[in-house]
């Protein structure tokens, strides 16, 4: 039982520090850290930065060309990433559809696209959810019907995130609609340019455009496209969603938002004092903090678990609840630590090189459109009320 | 970094386990509850064969294991629901002891406490201090070769079944407060004794012209508050431990209840606002667990205040969850959680009182928020 790093750990963290002090660029960090909008070309150039140094998909073993690191080594770097204001990593090619295609895709399939997501020049989406299929994801209707080597498919996708950065999709379409519910299902990569794919941005909450409807009108997808077997795609999904655990509960970047929220509390003034001084104010940053702990914690005890190749089972079921709780806390804090100032709406102070006035700090307008757009954690990658679900069903036995 | 238990540490663990889940069952400890002094020798006894006390003492007093290993015994202890005062003795005092006491001192105790031969309880906690460690009434004069002891003490856990007791005493010659160990049967020394919600013993003392020998000063004169906190820092780490053994039981046997009532035709557990309260009793716990380990893990760091960040953390997080399971559990259970002939109104009323005991959730997470006003980071 040891808390902390050991040697070896800590001279990787040491490595990854280094790294991140030459080759991250302060205007790409500037603008992660200051909350502005990041364009594809922001996302991409540090992926590109990653992929000369070989750590463009940091979970991926060396045999499909990645670091081969150990989980505790993932997990600091992407502690350090957060830390540093790096952009995160494209999740949905590296640490979504990938492992899939890792452990059921073709060679062929593999050889095609595992490097293109390596170097990033293909970005990959996600096309899951469908109007009627949100937690009940197997109901799903988007049809894929079998025309020769070719399916045609015609239905179509909601809260697709970034999908207009997107170069291929992969998608959950049902094959068999006479099958029950899980059994029709195949599991189909598209790519974006097909005829017959359209988008429609959904604007959100704070006013941005992060996802999309799309509709498949007669898209033709080879058959060579399908992973593995026709109609096994709900196996394929349910990979997926294990992989998508990995640095769910976002501990650097909880770490980094509590390190600037204090700052912030030294510094603001509430009737001429610094806001902490206010107990009530300080009190809950403090149960903000604990719960921060409690949660790196239990992480801890998840990659330790998983080094001595133990099933951690129980504890990783605690971390996508308790850490889109913790994100959302922390965003709550941060607009009500500026007080009158959550109230501007400032669209153009998402951009860099808006001037503050009136008062106010570069970053505050972000605040309020973070916190509304946090709202999310706690209902994307399975709700908070299915992980319940699961917790009951299948770690209780409920 | 690393949660892995050692080979030996699992089997401590498992053979604690087992000897009270064959000789602590439920009616057995209802006997000892009931039982003059709520305390059995025997129980002791075979607590002191497996080796329990000598943990975390020095090697030349027969002691082994640290931290890591009082976490384990105390989880044990916890999920046993085991009412002897194993946390006076070896966490409290021991520590106590180990750190502060003279050459002749801790061969005198130690050896024995290590077997499980003298028990030790610490009166500190007075009328007016609540959770506050330095608020000390009770004053040590000093005479030629001896001290002499005036004040009252309040609730001290285990008092009446102690064979010594160390007393703190604001020593008027020192400027501070100082450590005595003072036996039960001490000229002066009287004891209100009487049974906590939980079922222990503690009592109320009064002190009056209770004459000790200089040789029975523990530590320095007047340098006792550091010692205390370490030693309540220590405690804490031991309670949080212990209640994370009993909510992991609680847990346990409120999941089998659900699957085994019925209403409304089917076990209550196939209705999901029961599933998703149960869900959070099993996250708090887990999260519990996890400040557990951060507590045992630093509740010997010699950084005041890194001990005190984690300490106060610790207790605060397992005091939220063991509210929050304790209520739900009864609230689960019905009617069957208001019995006093089922162990769950036992395991919440224990939750409950650890929670009370060297400070509550609001007075942890002040101590946390107070070092956030100087600590900006």
């Amino acid at each position: 039982m040891n808390l902390e790093f050991s040697a070896s750990e800590r001279r990787f963290r040491a490595e990854v520090q280094d790294f991140l002090r030459e080759s991250l660029p302060a205007s790409l960090s500037a603008k992660v850290l200051g909350l502005k909008r990041l364009t594809r070309e922001d996302l991409l150039s540090w992926h590109r930065i990653l992929y000369e140094k070989g750590w463009s998909a940091p979970s991926w073993p060396r045999e499909f060309g990645g670091p081969g690191w150990s989980a505790v080594e993932q997990h600091i770097f992407d502690e350090e990433c957060a830390l540093a204001g790096a952009p995160p990593i494209i999740s949905f090619g590296v640490r979504m559809v990938a492992p899939v295609i890792m452990q059921f895709g073709s060679r062929e399939q593999q050889e095609f696209f595992l490097p293109r997501i390596l170097s990033g020049e293909h970005w990959w989406c996600q096309g899951y959810s469908e109007p009627n299929a949100g937690s009940d994801l197997a109901s799903l209707t988007t049809r894929a019907e079998r025309r020769g080597d070719h399916y045609i498919v015609n239905g179509q996708k909601t809260w697709n995130t970034l999908g207009h950065f997107a170069d291929w999709i992969f998608c959950l379409v049902r094959t068999d609609p006479e099958a029950r519910q899980q059994e029709g299902i195949s599991f189909l990569l598209i790519d974006m340019r097909s005829p017959g794919i359209k988008l429609r941005p959904i604007p959100l909450i704070d006013g941005e455009h992060e996802v999309n409807e799309i509709f498949f009108d007669h898209v033709e997808v080879p058959v060579g496209n399908r992973i593995g077997e026709e109609n096994k795609g709900w196996t394929y999904a349910k990979y997926l969603l294990g992989h998508e655990r990995v640095n769910i509960a976002q501990i650097g970047q909880a770490k980094r938002e509590l390190s600037r929220l204090k700052q912030l509390a030294a510094r603001e003034l509430s009737g001429g004092r610094p806001l902490m001084e206010d107990t009530r104010f300080r009190d809950r940053l403090a149960e903000a903090e604990i719960d921060l702990m409690a949660l790196e914690i239990t992480v801890m005890r998840v990659l330790s678990a998983e080094s001595a190749r133990r099933d951690p089972g129980a504890e990783s079921s605690v971390l996508k609840i308790r850490g889109a709780e913790i994100q959302q806390t922390l965003s709550e804090l941060m607009m009500q630590a500026i007080g009158h100032y959550a109230l501007p709406w400032i669209p153009e102070a998402l951009e860099p090189g808006w001037q503050a006035h009136g008062g106010a700090e570069q970053d505050w307008p972000a605040f309020s459109a973070r916190y509304f757009n946090l709202r999310k954690t706690t209902i994307f990658s399975g709700s908070n009320e299915i992980q319940r679900n699961i917790i009951a069903r299948r770690i209780l036995g409920l | 970094m690393d949660f892995e238990l050692t080979e030996d540490q699992a089997m401590l663990r498992d053979s604690v386990r087992r000897l009270i889940s064959r000789e602590y069952t439920f009616a057995r400890r209802q006997a000892i509850l009931g039982s003059p002094h709520g305390f059995s020798a025997e129980i002791w006894n075979l607590l002191a064969q497996q080796g329990i006390f000598a943990l975390g003492m020095p090697e030349d007093a027969g002691g082994y294991g640290g931290a890591t290993e009082i976490m384990l015994v105390m989880e044990e202890l916890g999920r046993g629901l085991v009412l002897e005062p194993f946390m006076s003795t070896l966490v409290l005092s021991g520590s106590l002891i180990r750190d502060h006491g003279t050459v002749a001192q801790r061969a005198q105790l130690l050896p024995k406490m290590a077997r499980g031969n003298c028990r030790v309880a610490l009166a500190h906690h007075e009328a007016g201090a609540r959770y506050v460690l330095d608020h000390v009434g009770t004053h040590a004069t000093r005479g030629k070769g001896f001290y002499v002891l005036n004040g009252s003490k309040a609730v001290i856990l285990d008092a009446p079944v102690a064979d010594l007791l160390i007393v703190s005493a604001r020593d008027e010659s020192a400027g501070g407060l100082s450590l005595f160990l003072v036996e039960p049967g001490a000229e002066g020394l009287k004891l209100s004794p009487y049974r906590t919600q939980d079922g222990r013993s503690a009592g109320d003392l009064t002190l009056e012209n209770v004459k000790v020998p200089t040789a029975a000063r523990l530590g320095s004169p007047g340098f006792a508050l550091s010692a205390l906190e370490q030693a309540v820092d220590c405690a804490l780490a031991a309670l949080c431990a212990e209640a994370v053994g009993a909510m992991e039981a609680v847990n346990e046997s409120t999941v089998q209840y659900l699957n085994t009532r019925r209403q409304f035709g089917q076990p209550i557990g196939r209705f999901q606002v029961l599933q998703h309260r149960m869900a959070d009793m099993f996250l708090m716990a887990t999260q519990a667990k996890s400040m557990s380990y951060l507590a045992s893990g630093r509740c010997r760091n010699p950084d005041r205040s890194e001990r005190r960040r984690a300490l106060s953390a610790a207790k605060a997080y397992v005091g939220k969850a063991a509210r929050f399971v304790g209520q739900q559990a009864v609230q689960l259970h019905g009617g069957m959680g208001m019995s006093a002939e089922l162990p769950i109104s036992h395991y919440f009323k224990r939750l409950t009182m650890i929670n009370a005991t060297f400070g509550d959730v609001d007075h942890h997470v002040g101590a946390y928020s107070d070092l956030l006003r100087t600590n900006v980071s």
